[in-house]
């Protein structure tokens, strides 16, 4: 076998994995082919128009290669092919028309058909729609606040949304450069400091989607998560109702203990929670805290021991995060869990 | 037989062209071999050392929360690799065989501005040497290799960290402005007589976009990495949002360089290539204008597509509508290289070589980076998959496949004339198919994990997100990557010690550099090719070279030219001898603006007015010696 | 020194096959003037670049100059700006008169040609002093002194290399045959006028329309 043909077997053999491979993969991963809304369908789908004509301008255009060292090898005696420079034989207009065929009229007709394929998924994706929700996310070094200005819910990290209703994410950032991405629903769209951009899009299924910062935003770019959930219309106004009324306030003597350590430590400096008078910006909302299901943005599962640990040193967690260790009492620390973990 | 033994004019060039012996030698030459070959091997320990950076990332990146690293170490190593690989590697090292080929290729004996030419390596050295000392001060770049503000601006980024980066830049651009325009002028000026444009090798016309495209973008990306430094030192605001400032300006500023950049890189990769291409196809480039035109045109088109890099900033869907129309376009100038390459081979007979080898291991991974690159210019693809793993994947196909392939195949094509002895075959073969499989390994997998969402630039990612597998896969194959440029290194080493002496055209290869002794004699050629073919050493058997003419156009091109330490000068067109240029004897004086020019910046980023003072006087003092000793007619 | 002969063959000029090679009939530029056009174009860049970051953020503003900075006056810059555009002038004499070898006609033009351009330098540091706002205040401040002040850095090095060039003149080693270094500072200085040409109706007079 020629090295020629070993080469390029692999290769065809990598496009054929990929094809396989992609859509297998996507399991557990946020996978952009696993799309649950419009926008990531209409790309999906013109990835998978790419990928064909990708994968015959590789085999075709590689074969070519492949064919033209092969070809060149059999046809010279090692005698001629040491020596002899070909100059004779030497066509320059089937060369042209090679060349013209091959890198000007095949390119730009598969160039034409992606410059359509261009504008129209553009035009389809990311318009202004009747009846949308809008939820204002304000990208922070590192994680993400939530408000819904229609009802002046506030919350972070976790994005609640109906199904089937157009959302208008209302992207701003107070700081760096950062870029939300849901890679399930759809593209990018960056929070620029100075200047408001709108991401629409839809999901057309429940459920829990995984949403990532993906501009560089410095130390804790890495673990500024976020997920989406995309609930029943229903059950979407539900869980704003419940964060809209009036809250209950501790209900049990631990919890209201844990509030008193709340306000009395730093933690109100930061951090606001809804009908209490903690009403600090500096750090993600804690009014419905109970419900949420990560800490310090998708990178701890919400769970007692957990936080605990968050509070007591969230440094060793997330290192670099603007959330400074604070040491409490045992007791103190066990009564700011039950009371965080009672706002739902 | 060396071209002096055909010398009789009694004076022995060898010692009128010799630098001083020794230390002093090495400090003060002006030869642009010399200066070649330290711009390449200068480079390669950059590439070492970015390498050597990227296999600690990737032990970082093997497993999901791993700690080999922290979050600030991943970061600043991260930049550190970028940077590094763009602008201590990458340019330098093409204008590093630019130094050494285009006088060879054009027969002549110089570069056009030798002075400036060792003063363009000093500045890259020391530029090097500057953005290294972070590590040894132990804060290193940490804003990635585009530095974004407001994220590097002093609010966000109160270290000492990122002035490193941004006064080095600057640094670094001066480097390649001064290499540019050194390159644009000896193209122009300095031609043998009838070597007219259409007669010059594809190199140097890709030398030659190179440095016409460097001119117009460097300014660029001086200006935003110099704003940004204003920002930080002086308390400027062009970057600051909240006083007016603008975070886009800046994305803008560097991707006007930053597109371009990497053509920059590019065009002379393929330059290359189309000279390995037909020598071990054993005929001419097919479609010679062609391709010239096309890198003409690629570096064109390539001013026009910055915005693509930007695709996720909200800017008006209609105007990104028409970058992303324009970044489509570029495919095709590619894609008529790409096609004159295949006609090449496919009327010729192919030897596979070492350097051959690469030229086609080039050929098949940029065409799949070049076939990434179009779909990331589909606009609403490129919302998907911008700053996820795929676009790591499309340029380190292009970047590490489609350039440092071709620089790969270039050391095993052109070390035997840089040092006179060849390189092993066997371990160049071994070196190649180790790098190629290492390569597809370490970089196709990426493809897939920016699929699987995995965005670039993370220290760690979660477990449990599919992500796993593949990142094993991708360390593990850069680490065979890396084994395999190992072997070339070892292969060099080996043969500057016993390789097998190289004769003067080992090859038989087409263009002049061959013509002469390898390595060269210090003034190239004793008397100058006369051209009449874009083969020269194909078609004109004998080569045929010039006397020295009686009137004083003439007189320099034969041996009295070399004697008197001169070169001519040719009009840019026609190359009919105008003069001649002289070449100055070795000196300090580029050493010494480059060290006041260090010690300046050095200044500036110390906050020491005192230090600063001191390196622009320097600096001063250097230029005005220079350009007063200056006799006329000599730059 | 003795004329050589090369015995490879094809001996050169006339060699068999071989078409002579004749001189040029013109006289070409220096390399160092072609360096010199060559470094203008990327300096000319780095202006047209940063005047666009003008107009950038001009447009991005909502007033501007921003937090009510006063538009800069035109009673001096108009008239100064003539004075700088008129330097060129003097200089086109002068290199004429160097082609042909009148050294003092040179010497007179040069002279000339540096006090406009001094002047010039000195009403940017006038007129710099004279303003009310400074570079940190906001992105105007920082936009337009870094434009005016890189510009006057220009004419600042404009006049020193002036000055280099009129020593030579006056330690006679220029003469109709050297004289490179006035046609590279020509070029030069022209260039730096030219910027003027662009940056004065962008900062000043286009705020009065
Ligand atoms: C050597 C360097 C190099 C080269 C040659 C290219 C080549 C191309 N690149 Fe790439 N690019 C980079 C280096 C390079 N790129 C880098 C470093 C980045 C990332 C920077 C960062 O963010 O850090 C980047 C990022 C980048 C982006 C932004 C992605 C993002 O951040 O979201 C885009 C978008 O349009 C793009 C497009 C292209 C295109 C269209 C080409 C084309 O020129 C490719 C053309 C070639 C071919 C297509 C193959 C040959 C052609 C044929 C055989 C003809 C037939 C083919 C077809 C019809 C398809 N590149
Ligand atoms: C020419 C450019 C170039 C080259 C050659 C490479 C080469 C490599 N790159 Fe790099 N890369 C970039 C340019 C380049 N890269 C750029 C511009 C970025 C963007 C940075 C940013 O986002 O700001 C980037 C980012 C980047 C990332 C993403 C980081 C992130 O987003 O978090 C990764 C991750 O894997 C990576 C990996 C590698 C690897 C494994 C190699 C390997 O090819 C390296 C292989 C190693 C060596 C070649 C040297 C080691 C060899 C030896 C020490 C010899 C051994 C000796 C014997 C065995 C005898 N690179
Ligand atoms: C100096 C400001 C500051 C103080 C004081 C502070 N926090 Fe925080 N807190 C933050 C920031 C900033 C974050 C977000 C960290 C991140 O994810 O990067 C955060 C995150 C959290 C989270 C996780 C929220 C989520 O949605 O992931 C909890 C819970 C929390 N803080 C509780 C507390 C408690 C309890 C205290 C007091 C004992 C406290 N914080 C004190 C700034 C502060
Ligand atoms: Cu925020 Cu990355
Ligand atoms: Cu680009």
């Amino acid at each position: 076998m020629t090295p020629g043909r070993r080469r390029w077997l692999p290769a065809a053999g990598a496009f054929v994995l990929v094809a396989v491979a992609l859509p297998a993969c996507g399991k557990d991963s946020p996978s952009i082919l696993d799309h649950h809304g419009p926008e990531a369908r209409h790309v999906a789908g013109v990835w998978w128009l790419m990928f064909g004509l990708a994968a015959a301008v590789y085999v075709v255009v590689a074969g070519l290669v492949v064919i033209a060292i092969v070809r060149g090898r059999r046809t010279s005696t090692p005698a001629e092919d040491g020596a002899a420079v070909v100059r004779a034989g030497t066509d320059r207009r089937s060369e042209s028309a090679f060349i013209w065929a091959g890198g000007i009229v095949a390119p730009v007709v598969i160039l034409a058909i992606l410059a359509v394929v261009t504008v129209t998924t553009t035009r389809d994706v990311r318009r202004a729609q009747d009846g949308e929700l809008q939820v204002e996310v304000t990208a922070k070094r590192w994680w993400w606040d939530v408000r819904y200005p229609e009802s002046g819910v506030a919350t972070a990290d976790e994005i609640h949304i109906p199904v089937g209703r157009p959302i208008d994410v209302v992207l701003r950032s107070d700081n760096v450069v950062h870029s939300f991405w849901v890679p399930q629903l759809a593209g990018k769209l960056d929070a620029v400091p100075g200047q408001t951009n709108h991401l629409r899009f839809q999901a057309s299924t429940p459920g829990t989607y995984l949403g990532e910062c993906a501009e560089y935003c410095g130390l804790q770019h890495a673990r500024m998560g976020f997920i989406v959930i995309a609930d029943a219309p229903a059950d979407f106004d539900r869980w704003l109702a419940r964060r809209s009324g009036a809250g209950t306030g501790p209900t049990s003597e631990a919890t209201a203990e844990g509030q008193l350590v709340f306000m009395r430590e730093a933690c109100a400096g930061c951090h606001a929670i809804r009908n209490t008078q903690a009403t600090a910006t500096l750090g993600p909302d804690l009014s419905d805290f109970g419900s949420r299901q990560w800490i310090g943005s998708v990178t701890l599962p919400n769970t007692r021991g957990n936080l605990a640990g968050w509070i007591s040193n969230s440094q060793t967690i997330k290192p670099g995060n603007l959330m400074p260790p604070i040491s409490l009492e045992p007791d103190e620390l066990d009564a700011l869990v039950a009371y965080l973990e009672s706002l739902k | 037989m060396t071209l002096l033994d055909r010398v009789p004019t009694g004076k022995d060039l060898a010692t009128l062209w010799e630098d001083a012996p020794g230390i002093p030698g090495f400090f003060s030459s002006v030869d642009h071999k010399r200066i070649g070959m330290r711009y390449i091997y200068t480079s390669f320990v950059f590439f070492f050392v970015a390498g050597l950076t990227a296999l600690v990332m990737r032990a970082q990146l093997t497993t999901p929360e791993s700690g080999v690293l922290g979050p600030q170490l991943y970061n600043e190593l991260m930049t550190m690799h970028g940077t590094t690989m763009i602008f201590l590697f990458n340019t330098p090292v093409l204008a590093g065989f630019g130094n050494y080929l285009i006088p060879l290729q054009l027969g002549t004996r110089d570069m056009a501005f030798p002075r400036m030419n060792a003063f363009s390596y000093w500045i890259f050295l020391l530029g090097g040497i500057f953005m290294y000392l972070s590590f040894f001060v132990g804060k290193m770049p940490d804003g990635g290799w585009f530095a974004y503000p407001p994220m590097v601006s002093k609010a966000y980024s109160p270290g000492i960290n990122m002035d490193f980066w941004g006064l080095g830049v600057v640094f670094v651009g001066l480097s390649t402005t001064v290499g540019s325009i050194n390159f644009i002028v000896t193209i122009f000026k300095l031609r043998a007589p009838g070597m007219s444009l259409h007669r010059m090798p594809i190199f140097v016309w890709s030398m030659l976009v190179f440095s016409f495209m460097a001119i117009f973008a460097v300014p660029a990306v001086t200006l935003a990495a110099g704003l940004l430094e204003l920002d930080r030192l002086f308390g400027t605001s062009f970057f600051v949002p909240a006083l007016g400032g603008s975070a886009l300006l800046y994305q803008h500023l560097f991707w006007f360089w930053g597109h371009p950049e990497v053509y920059i890189l590019f065009v002379p990769a393929t330059g290359m290539i189309s000279q390995i291409i037909p020598v071990f196809s054993r005929r001419p480039l097919a479609g010679y204008l062609w391709v010239a035109a096309s890198l003409v045109t690629i570096g064109f088109i390539s001013f026009g597509v910055w915005v693509h890099h930007m695709f996720a900033t909200g800017l008006p869907p209609l105007a990104m509508a028409f970058f992303s129309a324009v970044s489509l376009i570029i495919a095709i100038p590619s894609g008529v290289q790409f096609f004159a390459w295949i006609a090449t081979m496919w009327k010729g007979t192919v030897r596979l070589t070492t350097p051959m080898l690469f030229a086609v291991g080039f050929l098949l991974i940029f065409l799949l980076g070049g076939i990434t690159g179009v779909m990331v210019a589909v606009l609403p693809f490129d919302w998907q998959v911008t700053d996820s793993y795929f676009v790591v994947a499309h340029f380190h196909y292009v970047l590490n496949g489609a350039v440092v392939f071709p620089i790969f195949g270039a050391i095993y094509y052109w070390m035997p004339k840089m040092t006179g002895r060849m390189l092993s075959e066997r371990l160049g073969r071994l070196s190649f198919w180790v790098m190629f499989v290492g390569f597809n390994v370490t970089f196709f997998p990426m493809h897939i994990l920016g699929f699987l969402g995995m965005p670039r630039r993370v220290y760690t990612y979660r477990d449990g997100l599919g992500w796993e597998g593949l990142n094993v896969m991708v360390s593990l194959g850069s680490l065979v990557f890396a084994l395999g440029t190992g072997i070339t290194l070892v292969n060099f080493l080996i043969s500057r010690r016993r390789g097998r002496p190289a004769g003067d055209d080992p090859w038989d290869a087409d263009s002049l550099e061959w013509s002469t002794t390898s390595p060269p004699p210090d003034y190239n050629f004793a008397s100058v090719p006369v051209v009449a073919s874009a083969h020269p050493l194909w078609d004109q058997k004998p080569l045929p070279y010039a006397s020295s003419g009686s009137d004083e156009e003439t007189r320099g091109l034969g041996p009295e030219g070399a004697v008197e330490r001169e070169t001519p000068i040719t009009s840019g067109i026609d190359t009919a001898p105008e003069g001649n240029l002289t070449i100055p004897e070795d000196t300090y004086l580029p050493l010494m603006v480059a060290v006041g020019l260090a010690v300046f910046f050095l200044g500036l980023l110390v906050n020491a007015a005192a230090v600063g003072v001191t390196g622009a006087a320097l600096a001063v003092v250097g230029a005005v010696w220079w350009t007063w000793r200056t006799e006329e007619d000599l730059a | 020194m003795t004329a050589a002969t090369v015995p490879v063959p094809g001996p050169g000029p006339t060699a068999a096959g071989v078409d002579p090679i004749r001189p040029s009939t013109r006289r070409g530029y220096s390399t160092a003037w072609w360096g010199m056009a060559v470094l203008i174009m990327t300096e000319g860049m780095v202006f047209a670049i940063l005047l666009a970051s003008y107009f950038f953020l001009r447009a991005s503003a909502k007033e501007w100059p921003l937090g009510g900075i006063e538009v800069p006056k035109l009673e001096l810059a108009l008239p100064f700006s003539f004075v700088l555009w008129g330097s060129s002038i003097p200089i086109f004499w002068a290199e004429a008169a160097i082609r042909k070898g009148r050294v003092g006609a040179f010497k007179a033009g040069m002279a000339i040609s540096f006090v406009m351009g001094l002047s010039f330098l000195l009403f940017t540091l006038y007129d710099f002093d004279e303003l009310t706002f400074g570079w940190r205040d906001n992105a105007y401040g920082s936009i337009y002194y870094t434009i005016v002040g890189l510009h006057a850095f220009h004419v600042f090095i404009g006049l020193a290399m002036s000055v280099g060039v009129q020593a030579k003149a006056w330690l006679g080693r220029l003469d109709h045959g050297r004289h490179s270094s006035a046609e590279v500072f020509s070029l030069y200085w022209h260039f730096v006028d030219v910027v003027w040409l662009f940056v004065f109706p962008s900062l000043f007079l286009s705020l009065h329309l």
